[in-house]
């Protein structure tokens, strides 16, 4: 099995360590990793501001970048959907199809295609689970409130298979942080203020850590928790399931 | 209206005026929120809900697909009815209609039940403008009709308002001992106020929640009973709907009346659903049914079926953005996420802001209980917008110099080195004011190496490569 990693953009410049966790949670599972070097991002910027057109160079290098692979795997829920949604080049419509399918977020890959029942990484720590909405809603990593349906989810079976890890109940399960890509400059008082009522939710039921499947949503936390010099820090899943 | 002189504000810009009180915004965010929860438990005493939304949904869109055959099919039956039935183009054709038949009547001083249609074709101004005095009955609307606002929500038009300051107006208008802001005993001095407006008027507006094809009768849901109220109290009563609120059959009733009271307010149902088939003996009745977009929205692939909504408000009460940012700052009759998508259909220029103001966190598709893909469509028109050249140039060049980068691995890889050393070596040209992230959050740190540098050092000469 040939896995391809996708690292976001801002990922790749911001948190290396996140991406070198999930590489290494990948090889721990006996997966041979490849990272192709040419890989930049999944366009989400510009087709989330309605310029889908502009994002075609950046389109066409992804899927150069990952034509031939059995899997793309990604730590992040929102690029993923993106990918899954809308990733389109005229005229290469049976490759991006292809891709579209073949793409997976990490834990989604972890629980339904490797099927892991253990994992070997321990965090002893109270931590709260951020339900990213691109990953929960569109890529139903975990049952979303709004629907009257039987309770799962992806993240949290993967958190209870880590040792010492105490997962914190929130008072809104799924209640979107307010990152939303250039939202959260353009609307920036709201965005902050959504920001600020999800970090108080996890602060408030004692959470020594804010994790989730998406840097981005906790990019924009961390930012909120150290302007306030908050004691609660964020952590991407793939750095717990790494953990040791 | 809107004057040259005076552009109107953007939703940013009105959301961040809401936000400059914060207690408030959590007032406001928690009050929705409670209605949300409110729904979710109703809606679970429904084991067969997303059945129910389903069914619905194929309901509505079954009504959009043969549109033309049930309105017409619904007019014979109205007119069989003893019903007049009139047909308006716009907003503009809708006021005349009414202003016309009102003055049939001979009345200066009429009484209207909640209508967002109503309120889409801003008939208060118009009939204002024409002498005509037009008195909200409902509680909600008629506080902010006092207050001179229009509804911030279409369920809940005052939910921004506190009930002390909703004391203060009554004190003012209305005469209530200034102080006093109990509900019970403000609700009662309203009940006072609005009874002699109903004994002394001759004609009622309502709005319309459902048509049924199959009967010709409009069905009214209130919780104050101020429909029934208004229209047994009148000579002449008339129904001004929008052309989708038609279903089929009466049965259909079954399925959308326990929908719509749960999503909107979580009750098992509305305390009053009027049913208005013919004219009682005396009286007449009249039907406006208003076009105004809709069926140029019809042909729109990707839009239509914002056509399905029942007016319910939850994607209202379940909006992190609508609950922060308040009602009014969406600028447009309807608020909130599905206004978001209705408002640029009407005008694009006007209202282009408004598929921005939404992080597309997608709640709102999943608590609508006629499943229209709400945030789907908030996606589908920033695309038509920014072809169109209704987004900002900043913005627009901003993000080409981005596509650019991104299409160009070698370009990337060496601006975000170059970004990172910035970042690192001169903090203050991101710490500043002009950046609008830093203005209450922090900077990520910079890290030493990207992940491709660290890549390309530790694992690379392992010959992983592609
Ligand atoms: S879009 Fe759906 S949830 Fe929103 S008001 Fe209409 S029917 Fe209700």
């Amino acid at each position: 099995m040939k896995v391809a990693l996708f690292v976001p953009c801002y990922v790749d410049q911001f948190y290396p360590q996140v991406a070198i966790a999930t590489l290494e949670v990948l090889e721990k599972q006996g997966v041979t990793v490849v990272y192709p070097t040419r890989q930049t991002c999944c366009g989400q910027p510009m087709a989330n501001s309605g310029f889908e057109h502009l994002a075609t160079g950046c389109n066409e290098n992804f899927v150069e970048s990952f034509a031939d692979c059995d899997y793309i795997v990604s730590p992040s829920g929102s690029c993923v959907l993106h990918i899954k949604d809308h990733l389109h080049v005229d005229g290469a419509e049976e490759k991006t199809a292809s891709i579209r399918q073949r793409t997976y977020e990490l834990v989604e890959f972890l629980t339904d295609v490797l099927q892991v029942k253990t994992l070997t990484s321990r965090f002893p720590h109270r931590v709260g689970l951020h339900q990213s909405c691109h990953g929960q809603r569109g890529l139903k990593l975990s049952q979303m409130s709004e629907l009257v349906a039987p309770p799962f989810s992806k993240t949290g079976q993967l958190l209870g298979l880590v040792e010492g890890l105490e997962l914190v109940q929130l008072n809104r399960a799924d209640e979107c942080c307010g990152f939303g890509g250039t939202f959260c400059v353009a609307e920036e008082a709201v965005s902050v203020k959504m920001g600020k009522d999800r970090v108080a939710d996890h602060q408030a039921h004692g959470a020594a850590f804010i994790t989730g499947n998406d840097m981005s949503c906790l990019m924009h936390l961390d930012g909120i928790l150290r302007r306030q010099n908050s004691p609660t820090k964020i952590v991407h899943v793939a750095e717990i399931l790494n953990a040791w | 209206m809107v004057s040259p002189s005076h552009p109107r504000q953007d939703h940013a810009t009105l959301a961040e005026k809401f936000n400059r009180d914060e207690a408030r915004v959590d007032w406001h965010d928690k009050t929705l929120w409670f209605i949300r929860e409110k729904r979710d438990r109703a809606a679970r005493t429904l084991p067969e809900w997303e059945d129910l939304r389903e069914a619905a949904s194929q309901i509505k869109n079954r009504v959009l697909d043969n549109l033309r055959d049930y309105l017409l099919q619904f007019e014979a039956q109205a007119q069989r009815n003893g019903v007049t039935v009139h047909w308006a183009a716009n907003a503009e054709e809708h006021n005349q209609i009414v202003h016309r038949i009102i003055q049939q009547a001979g009345v200066t001083n009429i009484v209207k039940s909640k209508s967002m249609l109503t309120e889409e074709c801003h008939l208060n101004d118009y009939l204002q403008e024409k002498g005509i005095t037009v008195v909200d009955t409902d509680l909600g609307e008629r506080i902010v009709q006092l207050a001179g606002e229009s509804p911030s929500h279409i369920v809940l038009p005052c939910i921004h308002w506190k009930k002390e300051e909703i004391g203060e107006l009554f004190h003012k208008h209305l005469g209530t001992p200034a102080g006093n802001a109990d509900p019970k005993f403000l609700t009662g001095a309203a009940r006072e106020h609005l009874r002699q407006r109903f004994m002394t008027s001759r004609v009622a507006i309502t709005g319309v929640n459902f048509a049924v094809a199959e009967t010709g009768e409009v069905v009214v849901c209130t919780n104050e009973g101020n429909a029934d109220l208004g229209v047994q109290l009148a000579d002449v009563h008339i129904a001004c709907m929008g052309i989708e609120k038609i279903i089929p059959e009466r049965k259909d009733l079954g399925i959308f009346l326990r929908l719509l009271a749960r999503s909107a307010t979580g009750q098992p149902v509305t305390t009053y659903s009027s049913h208005f088939r013919r004219p009682r003996v005396g009286q007449t009745m009249h039907i406006v049914l208003v076009d105004n977009g809709r069926s140029a929205r019809l042909q729109e692939e990707s839009f239509r079926n914002a056509l399905k909504c029942i007016r319910c408000g939850a994607c209202m009460n379940t909006c992190p953005v609508y609950r922060r940012s308040g009602g009014h700052s969406y600028h447009y009759a309807i608020a909130g996420p599905i206004g978001a998508i209705l408002a640029p259909a009407l005008d694009m220029k006007q209202h282009a802001d408004l598929p921005f103001a939404s992080t597309l966190c997608g709640s709102c598709t999943h608590v609508c209980p006629v499943k229209i893909n709400i945030h789907e469509q908030l996606y589908d028109w920033r695309q038509v917008l920014a072809r169109q050249g209704y987004v900002g140039g900043v913005k627009k060049l901003g993000l080409m110099g981005m596509a650019a980068v991104l299409a160009r691995p070698r370009i990337y890889r060496w601006s975000g080195a170059l970004g990172r050393w910035f970042m690192k070596h001169m903090p203050a040209l991101v710490n500043n004011r002009l950046n609008p992230w830093y203005k209450q959050r922090e900077m990520p740190a910079v890290p030493r190496q990207s992940f491709q540098e660290w890549y390309r050092q530790n694992r690379q000469q392992h010959g992983q490569q592609r």
